[in-house]
């Protein structure tokens, strides 16, 4: 694909992993996507943010711990991603307790960032 | 930015995150089980709305609830085809799932 | 379908791929190699090492050129290029190694 035409997308996450598919499917879309040199970024917000909290240990339940994986997004160049303060304090939850490095942003800018993107991809 | 919302605000919270991200110019396209908050008795759910959001809503989906007509006052309803038009006016959709 | 090794049949998928991920041991990689006409030597069972491990922390199988990226900040500049993966394994390191691996597809594979 040529420069001239790297569009923005942004993959908004809103729920928890495991109760349903969209994480995991969020994450798949995403791998896919870094394959097209294209700028990707992540965020995540309301039940989103759960996907990223460390120690997850699904052995019990019999489903794949996917976690891990957002650990590799770094190797597909994909260095984006954003945590929304507000959904993090309203889930009890710190920047520490996350399993990745991310960029936590107010609200306000996440809705900033959401309107300055060329596609909007929700999961 | 078409912020289409397909949820009952009572259910799930895919309306309270979208008005909270939301900005003026935006529109905001209400579908399925989210065409409650167009009526008298739901729009109390569109209170956070941020200044300047055009709100719609789906006439099919409102007439199929038994709520034909019933939209509350500034909000417009659109058919299919005006579903179409506001995505084509707008430069990008966002689903609030 | 499957593959019989030392009197035991492990399961496979429609493409060759091992079903089960713990069933692997270096006896089900040789004979999946043999399979797929590879003479495994050191420099083989240094890729497929390396995609077990990767598995291993991050639970996928990584994209071509992120293993390739990977492969050179682990093992050496002069094995970061596709010419060398393809040269041990002609038909895609996706393809094979990660076949030889026991790993599933990888995700985004062409």
């Amino acid at each position: 694909m040529s420069e001239g035409t790297v569009k923005k997308f942004m993959f908004v996450n809103r729920k928890a992993p495991y109760g349903s598919v969209y994480a995991l499917e969020s994450l798949e879309v995403v791998l896919i996507t870094a394959a097209f040199d294209q700028d990707v970024s992540l965020a995540f917000l309301d039940d989103g943010v759960y996907q990223l909290v460390k120690g997850q240990d699904t052995k019990a339940v019999g489903m794949k711990n996917f976690s891990p994986t957002y650990r590799a997004l770094e190797g597909y160049d994909i260095e984006k991603l954003y945590v929304e303060r507000e959904s993090l304090e309203a889930r009890g939850l710190t920047e520490e307790q996350l399993l990745v490095d991310v960029q936590v942003l107010s609200q306000a800018d996440m809705a900033s960032l959401m309107a300055e993107q060329d596609v909007v991809l929700s999961f | 930015m078409l912020h289409i919302v397909n949820k009952s605000p009572t259910e799930r919270n895919a309306l309270a995150s979208c008005l909270a991200h939301a900005k003026a110019g935006h529109a905001l396209l209400l579908i399925e089980d989210a065409v409650y908050v167009a009526t008298a008795g739901g729009k109390a759910a569109l209170a956070a709305a941020p200044a300047g959001l055009a709100v719609y809503v789906l006439s099919p989906d409102l007439q199929a609830r038994g709520l034909g007509g019933k939209a509350a006052e500034g909000i417009k309803e659109v058919d299919y085809k005006g579903f179409v038009e506001l995505v084509a006016a707008q430069p990008r959709v966002q689903s609030w799932l | 379908m499957a593959i019989e090794v030392n009197g035991k049949t492990y399961e496979t998928d429609e493409e060759g791929y091992l079903v089960n991920l713990a069933d692997w041991d270096k006896d089900i990689a040789a004979a999946i190699a043999v399979e797929e006409k590879i003479d495994m030597t050191d420099n083989h069972w240094e890729v497929v090492n390396f995609l077990r491990e990767y598995y291993d922390e991050y639970q996928i199988a990584p994209a071509v050129r992120v293993l390739t990226k990977a492969i050179g900040k682990k093992l050496g500049a002069e094995k970061a290029s596709n010419q060398y993966l393809y040269e041990l394994f002609p038909y895609g390191p996706a393809k094979q190694a990660c076949k030889i691996a026991g790993l599933p597809k990888p995700t985004g594979c062409v």
